[in-house]
């Protein structure tokens, strides 16, 4: 193990691990700067995770926002133009925890594609989002749904606006007794939300759950979807990910925003998921873009509890010199310790609440170890 | 090492009664019928893990991945609205959330309505759907006394068999929603001891159905 992987915190040392991996398909990064105008956000406030942003007054009276989100000022940057754009950032966000009911700074990486999106880019990136939690951890598991299938499933049923958004709450919360519920209130047969249902209680690996709802037949968009997952799939196996993938149809997303193939990541150990994204055209739609789009973030902050601390130490070696000690002799001791590969505090008096693996002591030129707890 | 599944069960009757229907699934774990303080108890032949929390607290337990799955009143799904999966309704500790006040209680539309609740979320999101303009006073408990002493105009609160209302000379006004305990689980849980919580849920599904 280098010194780097020691020292390095994990969060630190996956952004590493990832702006290579993106790197290596060719999105290029793309750094921005931490304000935007609050006006964005208005407009599009449902495609944010939480509705709170932290705003203030520019130096000409704009109103302007610290971040809460990166897509959409990359989609506002953007330029409709032909073949793909690649790209991936890494910043921070400015949102409120619904936890702690305050304002957090969250670091973020994330990937989007804009433009002619075709079934590779779809594949490639939902490829690259596994690879992105196999970064993190080797147990994950990358939730698939897609939107194409759970907008045909609700519009099969005459079911009010109301009505309509709670089934898909439902649906998010994989509720059967939920979606009764809202048939009774709506005076509709169990049998009319059977597709829905259908949706709920599947969850599995993507063979057996495609060839399952292929014997459902529901037209040309129903079809299609599954003709997409199908192609993921694919892609997927090739590249070695098959196992890890779930269909899962308790992964929804604004369908004002979303329209196509969506996912959600989760590793081992974190309670809720740690990447999410899909595509996105209906959102570029309502900026006035003429081309598609895909894209996922990565929620660095939550990967903080992920890791165990296994060595248990602060630091190798604590090096205690007396007050009138040469300089020359300190600084000797110092540079062989670090020379050697390992860290060191130095300093006049033992530090109380650091845990060393070794207690040394200047005496002169010579350095003594007092106790060695290695 | 087998994995543990980690599930909160809510003190009380009704926890013990969970407890029954997981037993019958095949998770039992005797100890947890000696009679001590301890609030942990382990069956680790069958990787199964019990503790008892405040029934108000199990979604928190389980939202936050320190329960894998768990057993909560719809109340508290629908006050504190985790992030997690709702995968069965127990059709049990059923009871209804309702709006109560007293016997000759009349609504003045033209007037702020005062509405005591434990249940703040669930009282603003009734009433808003209504169009209502409410005051909202939150109480953690004896939220009957409210409108007689002349706190609050009417009470939202879960009424099971309307006892303490009628001894206290109010009534039920109007129905909220049904309550009943649901089985929740985790998200990622879910994905990661899916064979586990598949097994139980099946067997729940199994032994509510057959009580219906």
């Amino acid at each position: 193990m280098s010194l780097n992987d020691r020292v390095f915190e994990n969060d630190e040392r996956i952004i590493f691990k990832l702006r290579e991996l993106y790197s290596k398909y060719g999105y290029m990064k793309y750094r921005m700067s931490k304000f935007e105008e609050y006006d964005l956000y208005v407009r599009n406030k449902d495609f944010l995770v939480s509705e709170n942003i932290i705003t203030f007054t520019d130096v000409d009276g704009k109103l302007m926002a610290l971040k809460p989100d990166v897509t959409l000022s990359i989609i506002k940057n953007s330029r409709d133009t032909s073949g793909v754009q690649k790209m991936y950032y890494n910043e921070n966000v400015y949102r409120a925890s619904n936890d702690t009911r305050a304002f957090k700074e969250i670091m973020q990486t994330g990937l989007e594609a804009f433009g002619d999106i075709d079934s590779y880019c779809i594949s490639e990136v939902v490829l690259l989002a596994a690879k992105s939690l196999e970064c993190i951890s080797n147990d994950y598991i990358l939730d698939i749904s897609h939107m194409g299938i759970i907008s045909e499933a609700l519009d099969s049923i005459k079911v009010s606006e109301k009505g309509r958004r709670s089934m898909l709450k439902s649906l998010g919360e994989k509720n059967m007794s939920g979606i009764s519920a809202v048939c009774r209130e709506e005076g509709l047969e169990e049998a009319d939300a059977e597709l829905l249902k259908k949706l709920v209680a599947i969850y599995g690996e993507p063979d057996e759950v495609l060839t399952k709802l292929k014997t459902v037949t529901r037209g040309e968009r129903f079809d299609s979807a599954i003709r997409e997952l199908e192609d993921i799939t694919e892609v997927l196996s090739q590249n070695g990910c098959a196992d890890k993938i779930r269909i899962d149809f308790s992964v929804i997303n604004d369908m004002s925003y979303y329209s196509g193939v969506v996912f959600k990541g989760f590793v081992n150990g974190v309670p809720g998921g740690v990447l999410s994204g899909g595509q996105y055209d209906n959102l570029m739609k309502k900026m006035n873009r003429k081309s598609g789009a895909i894209g996922f973030a990565v929620y660095l902050d939550v990967l903080e509890r992920l890791y165990e601390d296994n060595h248990g130490f602060d630091v190798d070696a604590v090096l205690v010199y007396e007050e009138g000690a040469r300089l020359c002799d300190i600084s000797r001791a110092v540079k062989k310790i670090t020379e050697g590969g390992e860290t060191v505090v130095a300093q006049k008096t033992k530090p109380e609440k650091i845990r060393y693996k070794r207690l040394l002591k200047l005496c002169g030129t010579e350095v003594e170890t007092v106790e060695n707890n290695a | 090492m087998k994995t543990m599944l980690n599930v909160a069960l809510p003190k009380g009757r009704l926890g013990e009664k969970v407890y029954a229907m997981f037993e019958k699934a095949g998770f039992e774990c005797p100890s947890i019928k000696e009679n001590n303080r301890k609030l942990i108890f382990e069956n680790e032949e069958k990787g199964i893990r019990y503790f008892w929390v405040k029934p108000s607290d199990v979604a928190i337990y389980v939202e936050h991945g320190a329960a894998d799955i768990g057993v909560a009143g719809k109340d508290i799904l629908l006050e504190y609205e985790p992030d997690i999966y709702e995968l069965l309704d127990l059709d049990i500790g059923k009871c209804r959330m309702a709006v109560a006040g007293k016997k000759d209680f009349r609504d003045n539309t033209q007037k702020t309505l005062r509405v005591a609740t434990k249940f703040t979320n669930i009282a603003k999101t009734y009433y808003a759907s209504l169009g209502r303009e409410i005051d909202i006073i939150h109480l953690n408990g004896s939220i009957e006394i409210a409108p007689i002493l002349g706190l609050s105009d009417v009470i939202v609160d879960i009424v099971e068999t309307g006892t303490t209302l009628k001894e206290n000379n109010l009534e039920v006004l109007e129905e909220i929603v049904p309550i009943s305990a649901r089985l929740i689980a985790n998200k990622a849980s879910f994905k990661f001891k899916n064979a586990q919580i598949e097994a139980i849920l099946k067997s729940m599904t199994e032994q509510s159905g057959e009580k219906k």
